[in-house]
């Protein structure tokens, strides 16, 4: 069974996107900011990684590039799913080593979509 | 509304677009209609069918035909179809067709164009090897409003993140708020047609690749097999047809065979025939 780490402040979102991605037989981990979302990787690295980006503490494009300079770090597929909805900020994310994208609202067809197309299903 | 009348509009769809209803579809009908009798200003659904057997008001027709297609499509639908367009259907025509260097595409059913435009997009990231081809990709849909949508390629953030990789959309759309704008060069790259699939194929001209996929399952067995049969007929001896997922030629035509190792790609049974012994087999 693959692992994914949900990264969001939103209590909420978590649930809806635990319970999609718990339907795609992932097992998960949460975390509510960026560096909850580092000691879960010091721990155990995910196969995959659903990212919010604005988040109290750490912003998940921190988190992401904090995350590749970890060993093992470019392991985990990493999907931000955020309400920064503009090219800029997809441009700022793909650089940072982001692999796929999801704009918020999101809904269980994207989730499954998108990660399809990153090969994690 | 009145069995008649629906009984009525089942047997006008059925032979002006192919499309089979159900007796049970009765609803759908009625859900799908009740916008057209709004538009149109006429009392209810009834009247709207009586003043179409009477009249055939053009626009009417056509609002009626619109509302009763499903037009549901998707990026990159699939995904492996796409991915073996790249890979093999691409390569295979960029070496059978080095002395003319045309290839023509048709989507035969191409919605609101997601389709062709997809099929754009693999040329375009393919372009190196291009150089000096000349690519046609002609997209037809029976759907006035389906084809104005996809000659406008403006999609919603919903749409574009169903199949489309995130780089692609960065890389070929534009975008206004939430909505999502194929860029210019793209949408030059597809030609749209209003076209009825009922209709003879021979104005089109000649395909080396057809897609005419999630069509054929609306229509019953007798027009399968005439489209089938008639797309044999404009397609180049080694062209290659794609059908959707839940499609397939076998028990309809044996025109086409699927390709062995190429699920959901048929080529001509008389092609394959004549590969076969050309292999000694
Ligand atoms: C579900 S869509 C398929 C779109 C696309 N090919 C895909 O696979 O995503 C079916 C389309 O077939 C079109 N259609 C139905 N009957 C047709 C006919 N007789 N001639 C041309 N198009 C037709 C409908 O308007 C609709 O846009």
């Amino acid at each position: 069974m693959k692992t994914c780490l949900i990264v969001d402040d939103s209590k909420v979102i978590r649930m809806v996107a635990r319970r999609i991605l718990e339907e795609l037989d992932f097992s998960i981990i949460e975390a509510a900011d960026g560096e909850k979302a580092m000691e879960a990787c010091r721990i155990r690295m995910p196969d995959a990684i659903l990212l919010d980006w604005n988040m109290p503490v750490m912003s998940g494009i921190d988190f992401l590039r904090e995350l590749r300079k970890m060993n093992g770090g470019d392991q985990p597929v990493v999907v931000f799913c955020t309400t920064e909805n503009d090219i800029e900020h997809i441009r700022e994310a793909l650089q940072a080593g982001a692999n796929e994208y999801i704009m918020k609202p999101f809904d269980s067809d994207i989730i499954q979509a998108k990660f399809a197309q990153v090969g994690l299903l | 509304m009145k069995p008649e009348n629906f009984a009525w509009l089942c047997r006008y769809l059925q032979e002006n677009t192919g499309l089979v209803l159900g007796s049970d579809k009765m609803y759908l009908v009625e859900s799908r209609l009740m916008p057209v009798a709004r538009k149109h200003l006429v009392d209810g659904l009834d009247a709207l069918i009586e003043t179409l057997r009477s009249r055939r008001p053009r626009e009417l027709e056509r609002d009626v035909i619109d509302a009763m297609m499903t037009n549901e499509s998707f990026f990159f639908r699939d995904g492996k179809p796409f991915e073996q367009f790249r890979q093999f259907v691409l390569p295979r025509m960029l070496q059978s067709r080095a002395t003319e260097r045309t290839i023509r595409i048709w989507s035969a059913a191409c919605s609101t164009g997601q389709e062709p435009y997809s099929i754009a997009m693999i040329l375009k990231e393919e372009e190196a090897q291009l150089a000096g081809w000349k690519v046609d990709i002609i997209a037809t849909d029976i759907s006035h409003e389906a084809l104005a949508r996809a000659r406008s390629g403006i999609y919603s953030q919903f749409e574009v993140q169903r199949g489309l990789p995130i780089q692609l959309l960065i890389k070929y759309f534009t975008q206004d708020g939430d909505r999502w704008q194929i860029v210019p060069e793209l949408r030059a790259m597809v030609q749209f047609r209003e076209f009825n699939l009922l209709d003879d194929f021979g104005p089109l001209g000649r395909f080396d690749v057809v897609f005419c996929r999630n069509v054929l399952i609306y229509f019953d067995q007798a027009t399968k097999a005439s489209i089938l049969e008639r797309i044999s007929r404009i397609m180049a001896p080694d062209g290659l047809l794609y059908l959707g997922g839940a499609e397939t030629v076998l028990g309809v035509t044996d025109r086409f065979v699927p390709l062995p190792a190429h699920r959901g790609i048929y080529g001509l049974a008389a092609e394959m025939q004549r590969m076969r012994f050309a292999a000694g087999a």
